[in-house]
């Protein structure tokens, strides 16, 4: 009994460490985002007080700077490849589990590689590619890159849940005259939704976080993204602190949005297929 | 409705033969059962009549149109399965007009098919529930309504009572003969419980190994199997075998001995002397009263009370158990010495390779 109870208290002193290790460095961004140039340097762990507290920094980044065309940016970004890659990947994970084809395995292979080399090893590849190919600094290039970026996973993942859809339905549907391409829009999609979420949240953090292609194929103000406009704050000689940590602020929203709105259905798809 | 026709099927996986030479004709409005124990092959030749599995070679002929190369849906068939295989995400009444999109019927014949099919397995209050919130024998009505809203040639049931308990079981095979009756339609059912085989079919088909072991009505299956298998896996409990040889073979008849067994004398027939035999003998069909053609001696071992009957297991000279059936209230205990007797027309006779000899017997007699 008391042993059982010291295991609880350790197990959540584990787990509470842990939480104020990840939201520890978030909280102080956000806390520091509204207070003075001043109070930031003076006391950077006090929350703002009514004597400290500033709007300062949102007010510059919302005056100064791109920072909607950079928010519109990073959201088309995001979004475009979110939904290409969960329909793609689906669609993969239908295919590759549902239709043995020749090469069916050697593919499946293929896509797999994609989770186990990194791209960004084919940075230079990618950017001469998209020089060549005329979309260098635009949206599009980005998109291509984050959906190659995020289809391999998607279909892996994905793969494991449409293998535990009764093969039944599958079969019942065809008996019932369903032709294949509805079969998977209309039967198995919806079934595979938490699973989607998952992927979903798995996708779009990566993307949205993602400085290094942003830096490498855009150069204007108009197709930045956030990540890359909140560099223009950081200087070489001075630090636009107050506006770097607004702008880091606002650019949390809408992935803490995102995972609110998928966090039921992720719980679901976390587990699904942990106990049999 | 329509006949359906199977000409020399066989499947194999790889090297695998799982159906062999199969050739079956089922007449209009027909219910046929196809029976067998698990890995007989008998969902495979069902899921090949639906088009869902290929056949290795052979045809399949449906409503005089051969059917090798049409998709499922084409075939004019519908299905119902073991799971249900209800889609998750539609309510009832969705679920049975789903399907019904996809094939060109409009919207006001498919809300008539489905009242009408609602009607006919009580499921009116159930159209706007999804799966989850319906219990087993209610989605299996559902299952059972998608496949009628479809107005198929053919209806193929895949075990569709096996997920059901006792009780529930018993019901739905009274629905479903009900339907049968109702819809005069053309139904193959799998299934590998013999009882609902014997209660719904109008010929069953016993299949052993990928192959058919025998067609038949269900009383002839019982009465007149074909060979050892049909005779073992047909009623229950099992026949009992009892090994044997024949001795003497004069005047038109043929002396039988066995270990287990007291000698008897069967119609000669085409029986040689020195030839081996297997005499089955049913449960019910024994009695430890009176005298018969047949007798065997052995010592109880176990009495199962059932009610209407209780079954003796009785350990005999060869050390096998066989079974008998008792009614009524007096039932020997373990331990007592016991023979029984069968009359002459109760006993099956096989010859060494199994294929039975009551033909010969029940002609001479």
């Amino acid at each position: 009994m008391f042993n059982q109870r010291a295991q609880v208290v350790g197990v959540h002193i584990i787990l509470i460490a842990y939480s104020a290790l990840a939201v520890g460095p978030i909280l102080l961004v956000v806390m520091n985002s509204f207070k003075a140039r001043n109070a930031i340097f003076g006391a950077p762990l006090a929350p703002p007080t009514a004597a400290t507290f500033s709007l300062i920094g949102y007010a510059k980044v919302f005056n100064a700077s791109h920072i909607g065309t950079y928010f519109m940016n990073s959201l088309i970004v995001t979004l475009i490849s979110m939904g290409l890659v969960l329909l793609f990947g689906a669609m993969a994970a239908w295919a590759l589990t549902e239709y043995k084809f020749r090469g069916s395995t050697a593919l499946a292979l293929f896509l797999s590689i994609g989770i186990m080399v990194p791209i960004r090893l084919g940075s230079v590849a990618i950017l001469t590619m998209m020089r060549k190919a005329g979309l260098n600094d635009t949206l599009t290039a980005l998109i291509l890159v984050y959906i190659a970026q995020g289809l391999p996973l998607s279909i892996f993942i994905l793969s494991e849940f449409v293998q535990q859809i009764p093969k039944d339905l599958r079969d019942a549907a065809r008996c019932d005259g369903v032709p294949e391409t509805r079969i998977f829009f209309e039967v198995v999609a919806p079934l595979l939704r938490p699973a989607i979420a998952t992927v979903a949240v798995f996708t779009i953090v990566p993307i949205w976080n993602d400085l290094w292609f942003p830096l490498i194929l855009t150069s204007s103000d108009s197709t930045h993204t956030i990540t890359l406009g909140v560099q223009q704050f950081l200087g070489q000689y001075i630090t636009d602190w107050n506006s770097v940590l607004a702008a880091l602020s606002m650019a949390i929203l809408p992935v803490v949005a995102i995972y609110v709105i998928f966090s039921r259905q992720l719980i679901s798809g976390l587990t699904a297929g942990a106990v049999k | 409705m329509a006949r359906l026709h199977i000409d020399a099927l066989n499947k194999s996986y790889g090297d695998t033969k799982v159906l062999i030479d199969i050739s079956l004709s089922i007449g209009d409005g027909e219910f046929v059962v196809l029976v067998g124990p698990s890995g007989c092959g008998k969902s495979t030749l069902l899921r090949m009549i639906a088009g869902l599995d290929a056949p290795t070679s052979g045809d399949i002929v449906i409503a005089d149109r051969k059917v090798n190369a049409l998709a499922p849906a084409e075939r004019k068939i519908a299905m119902v399965f073991q799971s249900y295989a209800l889609y998750p995400h539609m309510d009832v009444r969705k679920n049975m007009t789903f399907g019904l999109k996809f094939t060109g019927v409009a919207a006001a014949e498919r809300e008539r098919r489905v009242a009408e099919a609602a009607r006919m397995l009580r499921l009116e209050p159930l159209l706007a529930r999804y799966p989850r919130d319906l219990s087993g024998g209610q989605r299996q009505r559902v299952a059972i309504g998608r496949a009628i809203v479809r107005e198929p040639d053919v209806f193929l049931f895949d075990e569709p009572l096996s997920n059901l308990d006792a009780a529930l079981r018993v019901s739905t095979r009274v629905e479903i003969a009900r339907l049968h009756r109702l819809l005069k339609a053309t139904i193959v059912y799998v299934t590998h419980d013999q009882i609902e085989a014997m209660t719904l079919a109008d010929r069953i088909v016993v299949m052993n190994q990928g192959r058919i072991e025998q067609v038949g009505k269900p009383l002839d299956l019982y009465y007149a199997p074909a060979n050892l298998f049909v005779a073992g896996f047909i009623g229950s409990p099992a026949m009992n075998f009892f090994p044997a040889t024949v001795g003497r073979v004069e005047n038109g008849t043929a002396e039988v001995k066995g270990a287990s067994m007291a000698p008897m004398r069967l119609p000669a027939g085409a029986l040689r002397a020195g030839e081996d035999l297997t005499i089955g003998v049913r449960p019910e069909h024994l009695t430890a009263r009176g005298a018969g053609a047949f007798a065997a001696s052995g010592v109880v071992e176990l009495v199962e009370r059932l009610g209407e009957a209780s079954y003796a297991h009785v350990r005999r000279a060869d050390d096998k158990l066989m079974v008998v059936e008792i009614r009524g209230r007096e039932t020997p205990s373990p331990g007592d010495s016991v023979t029984l007797c069968a009359p002459a027309e109760d006993v099956h006779a096989f010859n060494a390779a199994g294929q039975s000899l009551d033909v010969a017997l029940i002609k001479t007699s």
